[in-house]
């Protein structure tokens, strides 16, 4: 790689634009994501939020070039300033597992069943410096089972995956995707499988190991309660597009888009004794019929014509990238006491 | 002590230690030592002549003698050391041959896929006796060539065990891991997942051993295989088919057919309980 020497320093370290996965379903194209921007920054956590079939994992699975050669992907995708889009499979290989990590959802099956603990993590190593000797990669496999704290490594790394928990195999992971210190590390939904104990000891795990390296990190995930707690930034994706980028206090205490909105209203709260969670109303549209316009408008309760007719560009609004042509106006009507929303006529633009 | 006995058994024995299998085994580590070691055995010469001719089993030829006077319990124990090979020279290239090209064809797709794969259903489609008489005919007699015509017939099967199975293993949410790691496609291939694809291999290639020799024997019968003097099992058939009336002339090889057939199918029917976690 002749251009990691000298990375232009003010690039971002993974920078999207505009990128569009176009899969050639049976019943022609379907646009999985269409039109995602977002940027990463070097010891930056940016949380990737979206309910399932949003394109948050397609999204990322681009960037990684792990999808299907028959998925058509159009856009830029930078990573420290050179662009990855459309470059062959063996130069992104280079890439993969040694300048950018990947953690998947699913411990219990993300590891070969056949191999033991540290010949995976060993091979991680020597994929990308064959002058590793297997005996230096063995030695830094257990050093790697050591830095993701887990006890005896030199006795797991003898291990396969079976005789390991759920919670173990999933700090294996993370050990295999940091073995070769890379700059961005994404986790797709890294505690989904997990207990919830173990959940919050691997977020922490995640944290201090993106603090120490000052790698970026970006968090998949549906639980945004994990991504108010880990991430810096927050991007909230619907339909295969982002509808809200921004720092996650912003994000959280101020959410502008009502589809955020809803996903935060839709949190259980301990001090709400009310028996019925509130819900989103209706469901995702399924990427065969996307709906005109706003992708959201048929579950909005503000939704106008302008929303039928045109899609919303994401735009700044009080600090925070917002896709609503209503952004204003609620947040506005935020303001008012939650009863005065309630009562707040539809279709006010 | 009556009642505790067989419960101990069952605790103790694991569950696919079944009588088949035990069976299976027995008869094949049977027939194993007879070929390595049967030139040792204190038996009579399996090709020269030892008693009268077409003598009935009796105490010194337990199987009686042959229309030249040859032992025939000798003659079918040395059969061993010509259907035994023949079955694993036939299993392993077919095996070797088969595994290779399914595996590429599952891994690669495309127009390779799609050749091999074509390729595998017309072999398929002949019957596999007619298919193994025809090479067998048009390359000549002999058990050389009837191992190659075996070898011809049955490689498909091997061709698409391995494809299916590859094409399940490469959907397994390791192998995305590997790639993503940035591993290689031909070190996912056979790290990540050619490993976890030998099992069913394993057990197919069990019970079609005892097919093989069928197979071969079937050969040597309708004169495609072993010729005259050697002790094959077919050809051993085919003599006592000549001389129907002395029945113990095809009984000694008809028997070590059936039982090497079922030994091997009974030994492949416990590899599969083993190997494959859906029986369990």
């Amino acid at each position: 790689m002749p251009n990691t020497a000298a990375p232009e320093s003010d690039a971002p370290l993974l920078d999207v634009r505009g990128l569009e996965a176009t899969f050639a379903g049976a019943r022609g194209r379907l646009e999985a994501i269409r039109g995602v921007d977002l940027t990463v920054q070097s010891g930056e956590t940016l949380g990737l939020v979206g309910e399932s079939g949003c394109g948050k994992s397609v999204t990322m699975l681009a960037v990684m070039g792990l999808l299907p050669p028959s998925v058509r992907i159009t856009g830029s995708i930078r990573f420290r300033g050179q662009e990855l889009a459309g470059r062959p499979q063996q130069e992104l290989a280079k890439l993969r597992g040694a300048r950018i990590g990947m953690i998947f959802q699913d411990p219990m099956t993300a590891l070969n069943p056949v191999l033991t603990i540290g010949a995976q993590i060993a091979e991680a190593i020597r994929i990308h410096d064959a002058a590793v000797s297997a005996r230096a990669a063995a030695a830094r496999a257990v050093e790697m089972l050591t830095l993701v704290a887990i006890p005896f490594p030199e006795r797991r790394a003898l291990q396969y995956p079976h005789e390991l928990s759920g919670g173990m195999r999933q700090r294996a992971m993370i050990a295999m995707a940091m073995a070769n210190e890379p700059d961005l590390l994404i986790a797709d939904e890294p505690t989904t499988a997990l207990d919830v104990t173990v959940q919050a000891q691997i977020i922490e795990l995640l944290r201090r190991l993106q603090a120490t390296h000052r790698m970026g990190l970006v968090l998949i995930s549906h639980d945004l309660g994990i991504v108010a707690g880990a991430a810096d930034r927050v991007a909230i994706m619907y339909a295969g597009r982002i509808v809200e980028q921004g720092a996650v206090e912003d994000i959280f205490d101020r959410p502008r888009h009502p589809y955020t909105r809803g996903l935060l209203a839709s949190l259980p709260k301990i001090d709400n004794q009310a028996a019925r969670l509130t819900a989103i109303d209706g469901a995702p549209p399924s990427l065969a019929a996307r709906p005109s316009g706003c992708a959201f408008h048929p579950r909005c309760r503000h939704a106008a014509e302008i929303c039928v007719a045109r899609d919303p560009e994401l735009r700044d609004v009080g600090g925070v990238a917002v896709a609503c042509h209503l952004a204003e106006a609620i947040d506005a009507a935020a303001a008012a006491p939650p009863d005065q929303l309630a009562s707040q006529p539809t279709g006010m633009a | 002590m009556a009642s505790a006995a067989p419960a101990l058994a069952a605790a103790v024995r694991p569950r696919w230690l079944t009588t088949p299998v035990v069976l299976g085994g027995l008869i094949a580590v049977f027939w194993i030592s007879v070929a390595l070691t049967v030139g040792w055995w204190p038996i009579h010469d399996a090709f020269l002549a030892t008693g009268g001719r077409l003598g009935p089993p009796d105490a010194t030829h337990w199987l009686g003698t042959d229309k030249l006077a040859r032992d025939v319990l000798s003659r079918t124990l040395h059969g061993a050391q010509y259907s035994l090979p023949i079955g694993l020279a036939v299993i392993a290239s077919a095996v070797a041959i088969g595994a290779t090209l399914g595996a590429i064809a599952g891994f690669v797709g495309g127009l390779i896929d799609a050749a091999i794969m074509r390729l595998v259903d017309v072999t398929l489609s002949f019957p596999a006796i007619l298919l193994a008489m025809a090479v067998t005919a048009s390359i000549g007699p002999g058990l050389r060539n009837a191992t190659i015509a075996m070898i011809i017939v049955w490689w498909p099967n091997y061709a698409r065990l391995m494809r299916a199975q590859v094409l399940a293993v490469r959907e397994r949410e390791h192998v995305e891991a590997a790639i993503a790691a940035g591993a290689s496609a031909p070190r996912v291939l056979v790290r990540h997942i050619l490993p976890l694809c030998w099992s069913p291999i394993l057990v197919n290639a069990t019970m079609d051993f005892g097919q093989v020799v069928l197979q071969a024997a079937s050969l040597s019968f309708i004169g495609l295989g072993a010729s005259p003097p050697t002790p094959e099992w077919g050809q051993m058939i085919s003599e006592g088919a000549r001389n129907f009336y002395q029945w113990w002339i095809a009984f000694g090889p008809g028997m070590a057919i059936l039982s090497v057939a079922l030994g091997f199918n009974f030994l492949g029917d416990g590899l599969r309980d083993i190997l494959d976690p859906r029986t369990q």
